[in-house]
This record gives C-alpha cells, sequence and structure tokens, in this order.
C-alpha cells in the first residue's frame, strides 16, 4: 500500500521568517508542507497546520496581535473548532492567544533581553498530538529565539492551565524569559492546538546540534498521518 | 471631527520589565523615582460620529485590539473639536 504523506500547512505572514525552516524540517520528517500566505481565504487539503516563528505585521502594537486578523486566520479559527491540528511557534504562539485560540498572553521577556540560546524543557504531557513520540517528563534540549515569550497567566487562569492538565511543556530550571510556572508550551483545553516557545523546527538535524525538536514535530506528523488514513478509510 | 487619546498601561501587579529598567535608569541619572510603569499612547481621529457614541466605539476598538484585556488597562479621552 503506498501512503500519502500528510499535508501540513505553513502559513506566512509578512515578517514571518520561520517559515523556511518549518517546512524544510517538516519535509526532512516526512510530510508534505504547504505553504499558504496570509492573504488566503481558506486553507488547502491539510492535516495540520503550522504557524511558524517570526515577528508578523513587525510585532506592531503587541506580538501576534495584528496576524490575527490575517484573511487566512479565519480559516485556521475553523479548522482548529472542527478539531484540526494546529501548531503555534513562537510568533505563532503569540498569534494563538491575541486570537483566543489558547488562553494567556506573552509578554516581554522579564530581563528585557532577546534570548537565543539552547533550554533545556521537560515534557509534562506525553498523551498529545504533539508529544506522542517523547516519553512523560522526558527532558528535551531545543533552541529558543524571542524577546517576549514570558508567558502570563493570572493565579485563576494558572489554576485552570494546572487543573485541565493543558501545560505539555516546562522550562527545566530557571524560565529563560520569566513565565509563568516556567510554562514553555500549552494545548487548548481539547487539546488539539499546541503553542510554544521554543522552535523545534531548528532543532531537527544533528549538524545543528540537538534533535529533539524532531520529536515534536514528528509527533505531529504521525497525529496528522493518521487523519489521512481516517479520511482515507471513510 | 472627533479626537480621542487612548492610554493603555499594563495592569496592576503585571510584571512590567521597561517600567523596572526605566526606573533603574533615571535612579542612576540621580532622580528619586521609586516606581516606573511604561505604557501605550494611541492618538485618534474619527471620521464622524457624536461623542458618546464614539466612546462606545472606542471601548470595542480597545477590548478588540489596542489593549489586550488580560494584561493591560486602558484609559480613553474623547474630545470634539469645533
Amino acid at each position: 500500500m503506498t501512503e500519502r504523506a500528510p499535508r501540513i500547512a505553513v502559513i506566512t505572514f509578512p515578517g514571518s521568517n520561520d517559515d523556511g525552516d518549518a517546512a524544510l524540517a517538516l519535509a526532512a520528517l516526512g510530510a508534505e508542507a504547504v505553504a499558504v500566505w496570509h492573504a488566503e481565504g481558506e486553507l488547502p487539503d491539510v492535516q495540520a497546520v503550522v504557524l511558524p516563528g517570526g515577528f508578523s505585521y513587525g510585532d506592531y502594537l503587541r506580538a501576534g496581535a495584528l496576524a490575527r486578523f490575517a484573511p487566512v486566520m479565519t480559516a485556521v479559527r475553523a479548522f482548529a473548532a472542527g478539531g484540526g491540528l494546529v501548531l503555534g511557534i513562537c510568533n505563532g504562539f503569540q498569534v494563538l492567544c491575541e486570537a483566543g485560540l489558547l488562553p494567556g498572553a506573552l509578554r516581554p521577556n522579564e530581563s528585557l533581553d532577546f534570548v537565543c540560546r539552547d533550554v533545556a524543557l521537560t515534557v509534562e504531557r506525553a498523551d498529545t498530538a504533539f508529544t506522542s513520540r517523547c516519553a512523560d517528563q522526558q527532558p528535551l534540549t531545543i533552541p529558543v529565539k524571542h524577546g517576549e515569550g514570558c508567558f502570563f497567566a493570572d493565579p485563576d487562569l494558572l489554576a485552570e492551565l494546572e487543573a485541565a492538565n493543558q501545560i505539555v511543556l516546562r522550562y527545566e530550571g530557571e524560565s529563560p524569559n520569566g513565565s509563568v510556572a516556567r510554562i514553555a508550551g500549552i494545548v487548548d483545553a481539547e487539546g488539539n492546538v499546541l503553542g510554544l516557545m521554543p522552535h523545534p523546527e531548528h532543532a531537527v538535524d544533528p549538524l545543528t546540534g540537538s534533535t529533539d525538536g524532531a520529536l515534536i514535530l514528528g509527533s505531529l506528523i504521525d497525529a496528522a498521518r493518521e487523519r489521512v488514513a481516517t479520511a482515507a478509510a471513510v | 471631527m472627533i479626537r480621542a487619546t487612548v492610554l493603555v498601561r499594563p495592569k496592576p501587579g503585571i510584571l512590567d520589565p521597561q517600567g523596572e529598567a526605566v526606573q533603574g535608569s533615571l535612579t542612576q541619572l540621580g532622580f528619586a523615582v521609586d516606581a516606573a510603569r511604561v505604557g501605550r499612547v494611541v492618538d485618534l481621529e474619527l471620521r464622524k460620529g457624536h461623542p458618546q457614541e464614539a466612546r462606545a466605539e472606542l471601548e470595542r476598538m480597545c477590548e478588540q485590539l489596542l489593549a489586550n484585556p488580560l494584561i493591560e488597562s486602558y484609559e480613553i479621552e474623547v474630545r470634539e473639536d469645533a
């Protein structure tokens, strides 16, 4: 049986700059990356969507605040509402929070420094579509590069996130940005939308160090592949 | 024409590293400053409408875009030009 590679959309907003790396990483791991421009009103036939890192709309007003009004975001919202898999990396995470697809907000780093280095993470949940290739409490090393990665949730929201088990990744040791509860990545209540500040697409090739990012993207590809199979079986 | 000014501030209790950096620098310059918070000013010119309606519209602008209600508070000032 020839299996069709899962198709994963990578959205490009004006100012996105990790869309290329995201597409290369997905392709290297066996998916077909489909480039989608922010002005598109509809998504092509895909099994998952990636909102990449960068500085959409120059980070004007607040990081991610303007991208949520891009025409394609209406389609992404509908895709997510229908249970579609959406992964937001760095600026993509900021866009998901501003769009209300994920709770919380991302604030300027506590240090005010732009942080660009490998960070140690812990997988808090290995039962999501984005972490199925990981083990619970598995340590990962994945780079971050951001100026506004300080995840904020007020005490009520934080308690909700903890209770609903929505925290998927935490920084090991000190948070590089001052985020509450050392949060590095969260899922929505339904578990089909993940946002994270670290860049898995920059950690898939031994040439550049860690390959732990392949565990995250590989998990997403596995989940997307299952959806191809399910669709084919229907 | 109606002119409006929207002041957006980090909510009390929200960490404001920019404000802390500004306070530190002012202290270094010899000013006795105990705290500084840094927000944002948006000046707007509205094409038409009644000041009361304008205020309601500005509220919506703040909720939908100009402020992030989770982390920021806002104040709206409306002026009518003769």
